[in-house]
């Protein structure tokens, strides 16, 4: 048969998915995309060169613990480098994964559908990048469990009164419960592969992590509500996580972080840079997984618009800490916004952030843009440098040149933290490229119950293919 | 009386025991249809299966569970009091610390630790309670023996009345549920053999 999927498919569409498809055919679609026995090339390369860089990844960690913290460059008084600003960095970029399944689901917005599975799996990967920073960062990595809330042998419990104590409860639970409910939206989808799958081992695989669901109206009644509650919660939950993040430099008096401006500007860039991350996953995700006719252009336009509304917040952030710096009439705050940060060693990180993270997504006001690929990569990958030499300037400049001139000395990386660096792309690189080949990369149920909604919206005018289940395996 | 009769019968045929009698749709709203009709003829023991989440079946079929919610909120509780608990606990009594005078339970700065508590203990319990209220994990249920259910998860739409029902008959319920206009209706064993 004919199938008029298929030959649309290379059309770009604006529609949130493109019409013609019904139940049978989303759920081949995306399960083709797992259980295709054929190995694409594209997948090995990838593959190959994000397991070498993963490689690297583990040597700079093995040396690492081997030589101690002192193979970094961190030294007095850059106590914190590539450690924290990673760190903050790959905290940031899974926060989008969290402002999509959960904040744009709590807001009825339908074209999250069908990117919020890889964005949440984004998210998990992101934060297990983040998370190994500061238990390397520990140095005496036996005792990094004394980060738990739990009596030393003088019976002195750590420092609740730290925000360096609420990050290991905020990152935590944002790890926790972002694992948790990745798993359950998988659940249903999971029970999806169970019963097509045609080996006697993807069956019981599958048939074991679907947990014996059977798609009965009580289960689904008690996981919708869980589901909507864990939505819920997730929204203060990625708010408060960055929040606290920012904390842990707007608590302390260093000029450059001691402001209040940070945490809403932490949050705004954390899902400006996710957004770009997304972006980055979602172009080829689509171009190779032949994905474009359920991940339009009309989510890449409308990823688009949420980098430029979270772009302009973070800017008017950077104009705001000037304007605070200049109106504080404190001589180090005047000193760290002008003499050092503009005009200082480090001017140039400074002014390349103003151009990556201030200057170069105001393009996104075109809509010409917005639907170009090229240019939504490009302004992506600005913002993914952007957002990494934001941290960079807050960290690096405030902390070389403090409150006294004899303790001022530069920052320099070493090689081993160039390493790690590079390696935790890699490492998350391989994290998302097995997830794409092992599990649905789109929520397959929550594609039907947008398909089952928007017969609703459409009236009865179906488009040809709904209703007939002859099996179009065309669409693999 | 009917579920004996049922039972005793499959056993003369040698079959295993029946589960119920099911119903296979090709679209949601027939299903919804199906068991608002099965459930005004009386039927208690009616589930309904999907590929997604149906608000109206669920209606349909008189569920108003609401368990999960009430749960989640205590466990938030118990999570925020729990989370103040051990930092004021430590804080003030474990371990107190005078710094220059300042409060021994600063509340301001135990509201993040006391927050993350509160979400995470909501969360697990959340899922927990799903899982466990649902029974699940549960690999094996009679339902996937109603030939075609493997499509449950993919693009078809199931009604089955349970023979422990009161109302249950296998003959009238079997003649009832073909009067639904699904696309077969078949009876479902206990087990496979």
């Amino acid at each position: 048969m004919a199938n008029p999927m298929l030959a649309s498919n290379q059309r770009e569409t604006f529609d949130i998915i493109q019409p013609g498809h019904d139940y049978t055919s989303i759920t081949e679609k995306i399960t083709g995309i797992s259980m295709s026995p054929k190995v694409s090339p594209v997948w090995l390369l990838g593959v190959i060169f994000a397991l070498g860089m993963a490689g690297v990844m583990a040597t700079g960690m093995i040396i690492t613990i081997l030589f101690g913290v002192g193979v970094w460059g961190n030294n007095q008084p850059n106590g914190w480098g590539f450690d924290i600003i990673n760190f903050v960095w790959w905290i940031g970029i899974g926060h989008a994964g969290t402002l999509i399944s959960a904040i744009l689901l709590l807001l009825h917005q339908n074209w999250r559908t069908s990117i919020n599975r890889f964005a949440e799996a984004m998210t998990l990967f992101a934060v297990v990048q983040a998370g190994m920073y500061p238990l390397l960062h520990v140095g005496r990595h036996q005792y990094a469990y004394w980060m738990f809330p739990l009596p030393n042998s003088m019976e002195l419990w750590p420092n609740f009164r730290s925000p360096l104590m609420w990050d290991v409860f905020a990152i935590s639970t944002y790890l926790t419960v972002s694992a948790v409910f990745w798993y359950v939206g998988l659940v249903p989808d999971l029970a999806t592969l169970r019963d097509r799958s045609t080996s006697r081992m993807a069956k019981v695989l599958f048939g074991m992590a679907a947990l014996g669901w059977r798609g009965s109206a009580l289960h689904w009644r008690r996981y919708m509500q869980v589901y909507l509650l864990l939505a819920g919660l997730s929204t203060p939950l990625v708010l408060s996580v960055h929040t606290i993040v920012s904390f842990d430099f707007a608590v302390g008096i260093v000029p450059g972080w001691h402001s209040t401006i940070f945490p809403p500007y932490f949050v705004a860039g954390a899902v400006f840079a996710g957004f770009a991350m997304t972006i980055l996953l979602s172009v080829p995700l689509r171009a190779v997984c032949n994905l474009r006719d359920v991940i339009t252009m009309r989510h890449l336009e409308n990823m688009g618009k949420v980098m430029l509304a979270t772009g302009l917040i973070v800017f008017y952030g950077y104009i705001m800490e000037v304007f605070f710096g200049a109106y504080s009439s404190n001589k180090y705050e005047l000193y760290m916004t002008f003499n050092n940060r503009m005009f200082g060693p480090y001017a140039w990180s400074y002014w390349m952030l103003i151009v990556c993270n201030g200057i170069i997504p105001q393009v996104l006001w075109m809509k010409k843009c917005r639907t170009s690929i090229p240019c939504l990569v490009a302004v992506s990958i600005s913002v993914s440098i952007g957002m990494w030499l934001e941290r960079f300037v807050i960290i690096v400049t405030s902390l070389s040149f403090d409150f006294m001139p004899s303790s001022w000395a530069l920052y320099h990386p070493t090689h081993i933290d160039w390493m790690i660096y590079l390696g935790t792309m890699g490492f998350f690189t391989l994290l998302f490229l097995l997830f794409c080949r092992i599990l649905p990369v789109i929520s397959i149920a929550e594609m039907r119950e947008l398909i089952h909604h928007q017969k609703h919206v459409h009236g009865g005018h179906d488009a040809p293919g709904s209703h007939q289940h002859a099996h179009s395996h065309a669409s693999h | 009386m009917s579920q004996t009769l049922a039972h005793s019968s499959a056993a003369e045929a040698g079959l295993q025991p029946l589960y119920g009698i099911s119903v296979e749709f090709d679209d949601p709203e027939a299903l919804v249809e199906a068991a608002r009709k099965t459930r005004d003829a009386g039927y208690k023991r009616v589930e309904g299966y999907s590929p997604f989440p149906i608000e109206a079946l669920s209606e349909a079929l008189g569920q108003h569970q609401v368990e999960v919610p009430w749960l989640m909120f205590g466990a938030g509780i118990a999570g925020g009091v729990g989370g103040f608990g051990l930092l004021a606990v430590t804080s003030a009594w474990l371990y107190p610390v005078n710094i220059g005078g300042r409060a021994l339970i600063p509340w301001a700065q135990f509201i993040p630790i006391t927050f993350e508590c509160t979400v995470l203990l909501a969360a697990l319990t959340g899922v927990a309670a799903m899982f466990v209220l649902n029974g699940l994990p549960e690999p094996y249920h009679p339902i996937f023996n109603a030939p075609n259910f493997d499509g449950v998860s993919s693009d078809r739409f199931f009604l089955c009345v349970e023979a422990r029902d009161k109302q249950f008959d296998a003959e009238a319920t079997r003649k009832f549920l073909e009067g639904l206009g699904g696309l077969q209706v078949s009876e479902v064993r206990e087990s496979k053999k």
